[in-house]
């Protein structure tokens, strides 16, 4: 049986994050990867603003904080100056999607060589809980108390449909934590991402759809079935590209 | 020293790449675009990396990762793009990054004209960006002092950890004078340990650059910094004094505003008249000289700027204390100084050289 420890790239200590919160599970999932790929003093953590920014005091690597929706383009300063580094952005809905939209565009388009885990909930969880760009029709948030009214706030953005449809990506793939089967695919997508990186094939994205039981309103449990009713069937998990699975 | 004859533009590039820069990242604006011109070939041909951003955001958020990696890192741009800036240095400042900022200034407020002005003086100086931080500002006049000032700039930004800003204006620029350029710089690593993310010294444990602080560590830092500000940077300015001894007016002006108004001077002193000048090097630190002059002897000081109206007169008038009157003389929105209009002015003022 392999023993279940704390990867070495947490803190000892609680995440700060919600109980029942996905983030904490995302984390440890890339902490759990980055083990696992020997990259512990070698992976270096872009974080972002909004939930994931606590990611900043529970990570025991190297970590730098980036401005609201701008970690592709500090990721890509780093990346830049360091290649043999493994850099990778942790990024929210918010951050990523809306207020960073023309940095994942462009750092994706470049090709730029690090991997970006994007942690959707479809909401602004740190703030208290306003639309998202991500945010599915219908969907009650303290800025839409009726419910996301696509006549005035449009549809949710699909970042892994967008990114792959660009020429640079070298691997888009979209993952639920809400079952056993996505963690463990999540798994390997993000080490799969991971390992591309490092042999410098290119600009990798994978996406988590994660929960969010305080600004949902649900309990942690009633959020794994909301997701499969409401948030699977309209971002639809998969993997959308993969150089390497076209050759 | 290589002697060549260069553009402004050109000058700082070669200046900043001898100086150590490693990485630059900027988005297209006039009248700037010649510094990122000249590094997208430059900096490949000394192992550093050159990014064209997709935005001024974008290009100072590269800067501020490059920073963290250890390597000497610049943007350049032109007012409505260090306004873009504006966000990533503040976040330079928090995170207590060094890199350098140059402003190739143009006609302000808004898009406001390509042409050049020194409409940027109050955003340099005051607010770079939000929150509350100081950058130490360099305005050179001729295209040696800014090879000079750009060549050495790193040395302060890595000293104080923070963002240094060289502000030009867009004659400064274009124009094309010999310069002479100073050798390639030798960088030793071990300097850059404290915010070093490489592991280049050796170094075992984890780094954590942070913009973002606990409320106590924040007032900590905000109080060591206004130390660093108020007690340190005083003894980093630096003016050109001009013609003062005997002076009973005195010009103050930096940039092209100077060599314009020095041109004035040089013909009002062959018709008799007791005017000198002091020409800022250093913005921020402002420098003292105006508070040391013999106020029994100056019956005025006259601010000559590129821009209406004038943005260093709030500066000037806290060391002159009411002691003499304190006139002002610019031209506006991309419209130049020139000689005859410089000379008219100063003339009324003084009465005298008609």
């Amino acid at each position: 049986m392999p023993e279940y420890k704390r990867p070495s790239s947490l803190m000892p200590m609680a995440t700060g994050y919600c109980p029942g919160c996905m983030h904490a599970l995302a984390t440890r999932l890339v902490a759990d990867v980055i083990d696992e790929l020997n990259q512990a003093d070698n992976a270096i953590n872009v974080v972002s603003v909004g939930c994931s920014a606590l990611n900043l005091y529970s990570w025991h690597g190297d970590v730098i904080g980036a401005a609201h929706g701008r970690a592709p383009a500090v990721a890509t300063g780093i990346k830049r100056c360091l290649p043999e580094r493994l850099v990778f952005t942790y990024q929210g809905d918010g951050d990523l999607a809306a207020i960073g939209l023309a940095e994942i565009m462009s750092a994706a388009n470049r090709g730029e060589n690090f991997t970006v885990v994007f942690a959707n909930n479809q909401t602004y969880g740190m703030t208290g809980g306003q639309m998202a760009p991500t945010t599915l029709i219908g969907q009650k948030t303290t800025t839409t108390r009726f419910g996301r009214d696509p006549q005035t706030t449009g549809y949710p953005l699909k970042m892994c449909e967008l990114i792959s449809v660009l020429e640079a990506p070298v691997f888009v793939a979209r993952y639920a934590l809400n079952s056993p089967k996505g963690v463990s695919d999540a798994k390997k997508g993000i080490k799969k991402a991971f390992e591309m990186q490092l042999a410098g094939k290119g600009f990798t994205f994978v996406e988590l759809l994660t929960n969010c039981p305080t600004n949902w309103g649900m309990s942690p449990l009633d959020t794994l079935e909301y997701m499969n009713t409401n948030t699977i069937p309209y971002f639809q998990p998969g993997v959308y590209k993969d150089a390497e699975a076209a050759k | 020293m290589e002697k060549r004859f260069m553009k402004g533009c050109e000058a700082i590039a070669e200046a900043a790449v001898r100086g150590g820069c490693r990485f630059f990242a900027g988005y297209p604006i006039t009248p700037q675009n010649e510094i990122p011109e000249y590094l997208s070939w430059r900096l490949p041909e000394v192992g550093g990396a050159f990014v064209q951003g997709e935005s001024e955001v974008a290009s100072i958020n590269m800067v501020y990762g490059a920073a963290a990696t250890g390597k000497r890192a610049l943007t350049s741009s032109s007012g409505p793009g260090i306004s873009l800036k504006a966000e990533g240095i503040s976040y330079l400042a928090s995170a207590q990054l060094p890199a350098v900022i140059v402003n190739i200034s143009r006609g302000g407020p808004g898009l406001g004209s390509i042409q050049p002005a020194q409409s940027d003086y109050l955003q340099a100086t005051k607010a770079l960006g939000h929150g509350g931080f100081r950058a130490m500002v360099f305005a050179p006049a001729t295209l040696q002092e800014a090879v000079d000032l750009t060549y050495n700039a790193w040395e302060y930004a890595e000293r104080d950890r923070g963002p240094v800003l060289i502000l030009m204006d867009g004659c400064l620029g274009a124009i094309m004078e010999e310069v002479e350029l100073p050798p390639m710089k030798e960088l030793k690593i071990e300097n850059t340990e404290d915010w070093d993310l490489s592991r280049a010294n050796g170094r075992t444990d984890a780094h954590m650059i942070t913009p973002i602080l606990p409320e106590p560590a924040l007032e900590m830092l905000n109080r060591a910094k206004g130390m660093v500000y108020n007690m340190m940077w005083p003894m980093d300015a630096k003016a050109e004094e001009y013609m003062l001894d005997d002076a009973e007016y005195v010009v103050v002006a930096y940039g092209i505003a100077a060599r314009v108004a020095k041109e004035a001077i040089n013909e009002l002193r062959a018709k008799g008249v007791k005017i000198g000048m002091i020409r800022p090097i250093t913005l921020y630190p402002f420098p003292k000289s105006i508070e040391n002059l013999d106020y029994s002897k100056v019956k005025g000081i006259i601010d000559i700027e590129m821009t209406i109206p004038a943005q260093m007169r709030d500066d000037i008038e806290l060391q002159v204390k009411g002691r003499c009157p304190v006139h002002e003389y610019g031209r506006s929105g991309g419209m130049l100084l020139d000689d005859e209009g410089v000379y008219n002015a100063i003339a009324e003022i003084t009465g005298g050289g008609n």
